[in-house]
C-alpha cells in the first residue's frame, strides 16, 4: 500500500476523471482515490453504490455529454479504463469505439489543459508465444494482435497512446501493462481460476504471473504523480507454474489435449456457452510474463516506486473473495 | 531410495515372522540396493538436493520453473548412465566458479546425451552442486510434456534475454556453439569441431562472464553415423537424418557404452565491445573453439581405450 505522505494528490488539487467507471476494478480505484482527491466518474451504466462525493456522468467520451464532465472543474488527470473487453461484442464496433473513445479523451485533455492521461493496457498485449523471453520488457513488440483478433483493439489503443509521447509532448501519458489481474474483477484470468474444475492443456504447465487488483490500483495511483509518464509493466508476486497456482487454490483440474480443447472451445464459444475464445488457450500453453523492474525503480530514476503488497497466496485466493459491496 | 526403504520394511517383517531365510535374502538385497544407490548417487545426494533447494528458495523460487524435486528424479535416472553406463570421469572441476559462467562444450553423439551427462556431473560431482542451464530450441516449447519437463529440470528457451537473466542470477549456462552441425556429424568427423556460432561470445563480453571451455570425450563415438540423408531430413522437417546401422541390431538403440571423460578448462575472459563487427567477435569465438580442440586432442592422445 502507499503511505499517506506519498499519496498522489490532495483534495484541493485538480480532480481525477475515470472513464469506464462501472466496472468492479474501477470501483476499487474510485474508493481508493476519493479519500484524497476529487473524483469524477464516467460510465455508460447508472451510478450505483458510489461514494457520495463522487460526481458521476452516465455517458461515454464519444457522446457530447462527456464535454460537461471534462469541463466541470479543473481536472489534473484522466484514468482511461473504458476499454470494451467483451469477447462476444461485435468485433468491428468494439474496435472502433475503443479507439475513437480514447482519441476523444486525448482531445479533451488538450482542450481543457489536462496534464496527464493514464491508460490501463495489459501485459497480454505482448501475446503468449513459444519464442517469448521469460520476462518481456517494455521494449518488446506487442504481438498479441497477430493471433488474437480480439486483442487488436487493445494493442492499437496502446500504440495510439504511445504515439502521444511525440504527438502531444505537453501531455504526460502513462501506459500501465499489468500481468493477469486477479481479484473480484470479472476478467478472463479471474474467471478461469474461479472455475470449479479447471481445464488445463495436457502436457503443458507454463509459468504464470499474476497481480492483485489492489496492487494495480496502487500502481495507477503512483502513475498519477506529476512527472510519471511512459510505459510500465506491472507484476505481482514471483511467477509460479499454473499447476502450483491451481494447487494453492485447491482446484480440481482436467488435462485435455490441445487439439481437442481448441476445437471444443471454439464450438462452445460460438454457441455463447464459453467466455474464452479458443486462441486464448495459448495463455495456458506458453509464457507471457513481464519484467516490471522499470515500475519498481524510484521516481527519480524514471520509475513509479511500485512494489506489490500482496503475496502469492493472497493474490490467488482473492478470486474467491466475496463480491465487493459498496 | 524408496525401493530401499520398502526392502528394509519387508526385511523387518520377514525376520519378525520367523522366516529367517527370507529375512536374510531381503537383508542382502537391501544391502546391495543401498550399495548401488550410494555408488550411483553418492552418499551425500540428499544433502546436494537440499543445498540446491535452499539456493532456489532463497531466490523466491526459480522464475523459469525449475523444480528441484523433478530435477532430483531426473538426476536419479541419469546417474545410472553417468556412473554405471558411461562411467564418467571429470577433470578440472575446480575451474568451475561458484558464480556465473558460460560452459562452452563440444556437441556430438546424434542425441544430446552429452549435455545431460555434463549437467549430471555438475549436480553429482561438483561442490557445491549446480544446475547446468541449457538453452533449448524454440520449437521444443510447443511439444506437450517435453516442454514442461525441460522447464522443470532447468532448461530455458534459447533467446538472449533469458541467457542474460540466468547470468544475472549467477547461474551456469551450458552452451554448445556447434548446435545441430556438431550433434549430427558423421563418424569420420568425430572430434573435429564444426563451425562455432558467435552469439555466446557477444553475451560473455556484454555480461563480463568467464567462459569455461569444456571438452567431452566419449560421446562422439556412442553412435556410428555413416552420413546424413538430407532429402529424408527435408521431407520430415527435421534438422538431420543420420544413418546409424547399429539401431537395427537388437539393443543397438542404446548408445555404445563408451567411457565419458569431461575436461573443464581454465576460465577465459574476453573484453571489448559486444556490438563489434562479426569478424572481430568470430575471431574471439575461434580462440575458444581452438582451446576446446586442443583439449580434445590432448585427451585423445592420453586415452588408451575408448571403452575403459
Amino acid at each position: 500500500m502507499i503511505s499517506t505522505e506519498h499519496r498522489a494528490g490532495r483534495k484541493d488539487e485538480g480532480a481525477v476523471l475515470i472513464t469506464g467507471v462501472e466496472g468492479r476494478f474501477s470501483r476499487r480505484l474510485v474508493r481508493r482515490l476519493h479519500r484524497f482527491r476529487k473524483v469524477i466518474g464516467m460510465g455508460t451504466r447508472p451510478a450505483l453504490g458510489f461514494p457520495l462525493d463522487v460526481t458521476h456522468y452516465q455517458t461515454d467520451p464519444l457522446r457530447s455529454a462527456a464535454r460537461s464532465a471534462f469541463g466541470e472543474c479543473p481536472i489534473s488527470a484522466v484514468v482511461h479504463l473504458g476499454v470494451v473487453h467483451d469477447p462476444h461484442a461485435k468485433r468491428a464496433e468494439a474496435h472502433s469505439r475503443n479507439l475513437l473513445a480514447f482519441q476523444r479523451v486525448i482531445e479533451y485533455a488538450k482542450l481543457y489543459a489536462i496534464p496527464k492521461v493514464v491508460l490501463l493496457s495489459s501485459a497480454n498485449t505482448y501475446g503468449p508465444r513459444a519464442e517469448n523471453a521469460q520476462f518481456l520488457t517494455e521494449r518488446a513488440p506487442l504481438l498479441a494482435g497477430g493471433r488474437f483478433t480480439d486483442m487488436h483493439a487493445l494493442v492499437e489503443l496502446d500504440m495510439y497512446a504511445q504515439s502521444c509521447f511525440w504527438r502531444e509532448p505537453e501531455l504526460e501519458v502513462a501506459i500501465l501493462r499489468p500481468a493477469n489481474i486477479l481479484g473480484t474483477v470479472r476478467n478472463a484470468p479471474s474467471n478461469y481460476l474461479r472455475l470449479p474444475v479447471v481445464t488445463t492443456l495436457l502436457g503443458f504447465d507454463p509459468m504464470v504471473q499474476t497481480v492483485h487488483q489492489d496492487d494495480v490500483v496502487s500502481a495507477i495511483e503512483l502513475a498519477l504523480r506529476p512527472g510519471a509518464h511512459g510505459i510500465y509493466n506491472i507484476a505481482g508476486p514471483p511467477p509460479v507454474p499454473l499447476s502450483r497456482a491451481l494447487d494453492i487454490l485447491g482446484r480440481k483440474r482436467v488435462g485435455i489435449p490441445y487439439t481437442i480443447a481448441k476445437g471444443g472451445l471454439a464450438g462452445l464459444f460460438r454457441l455463447g456457452v464459453s467466455k474464452f475464445p479458443s486462441p486464448e488457450l495459448d495463455f495456458i500453453r506458453y509464457v507471457c510474463m513481464v519484467d516490471d523492474s522499470q515500475a519498481r525503480r524510484r521516481p527519480e530514476q524514471q520509475g513509479l516506486g511500485y512494489s506489490p503488497h500482496f503475496d502469492l497466496e493472497q493474490t490467488l485466493k482473492s478470486v474467491d473473495e466475496e463480491r465487493w459491496v459498496s | 531410495m524408496k525401493g530401499v526403504r520398502t526392502l528394509a520394511r519387508l526385511s523387518d517383517v520377514a525376520a519378525g515372522q520367523a522366516l529367517p531365510l527370507f529375512g536374510k535374502v531381503f537383508d542382502a538385497a537391501r544391502r546391495q540396493a543401498e550399495r548401488l544407490s550410494r555408488r550411483m548417487l553418492g552418499s551425500d545426494f540428499e544433502e546436494r538436493v537440499a543445498w540446491l533447494r535452499r539456493r532456489y528458495e532463497a531466490m523466491g523460487g526459480d522464475p523459469f520453473g525449475l523444480d528441484p524435486e523433478v530435477a532430483k528424479s531426473a538426476v536419479t535416472v541419469l546417474s545410472f548412465f553417468h556412473r554405471l553406463y558411461f562411467r564418467t570421469e571429470t577433470f578440472g572441476l575446480e575451474n568451475v566458479p561458484e558464480k556465473r559462467a558460460l560452459l562452452v562444450a563440444n556437441h556430438s553423439g546424434q542425441i544430446p546425451i552429452d549435455g545431460a551427462i555434463l549437467g549430471s556431473s555438475l549436480f553429482l560431482d561438483l561442490n557445491p552442486p549446480r544446475v547446468g542451464r541449457a538453452m533449448i530450441e524454440k520449437w521444443a516449447v510447443s511439444l506437450p510434456f517435453a516442454s514442461t519437463f525441460f522447464n522443470k529440470v532447468g532448461q530455458v528457451v534459447g533467446v538472449p534475454e533469458n541467457a542474460r537473466r540466468l547470468l544475472e542470477m549467477d547461474e551456469l549456462l551450458l552452451i554448445f556453439p556447434e548446435g545441430v552441425r556438431g550433434i549430427a556429424k558423421p563418424f569420420h568427423k568425430r572430434y573435429q569441431l564444426q563451425d562455432f556460432g558467435s552469439g555466446f561470445m557477444r553475451l560473455a563480453i556484454e555480461t563480463n562472464t568467464p567462459i569455461i571451455p569444456v571438452a567431452i570425450v566419449g560421446a562422439e563415438e556412442q553412435y556410428v553415423n555413416l552420413g546424413n540423408l538430407e532429402w529424408a531430413a527435408k521431407a520430415l522437417g527435421i534438422p538431420a537424418f543420420p544413418m546409424v546401422p547399429q539401431v537395427l541390431v537388437p539393443g543397438g538403440q542404446l548408445p555404445l557404452p563408451m567411457k565419458y571423460r569431461i575436461y573443464f578448462g581454465e576460465p577465459l575472459r574476453f573484453g571489448g565491445d559486444p556490438n563489434d563487427e562479426e569478424t572481430v567477435i568470430a575471431d574471439k569465438a575461434w580462440l575458444v573453439k581452438q582451446t576446446i580442440q586442443d583439449m580434445l586432442n590432448r585427451a585423445l592422445a592420453e586415452r588408451k581405450d575408448p571403452f575403459f
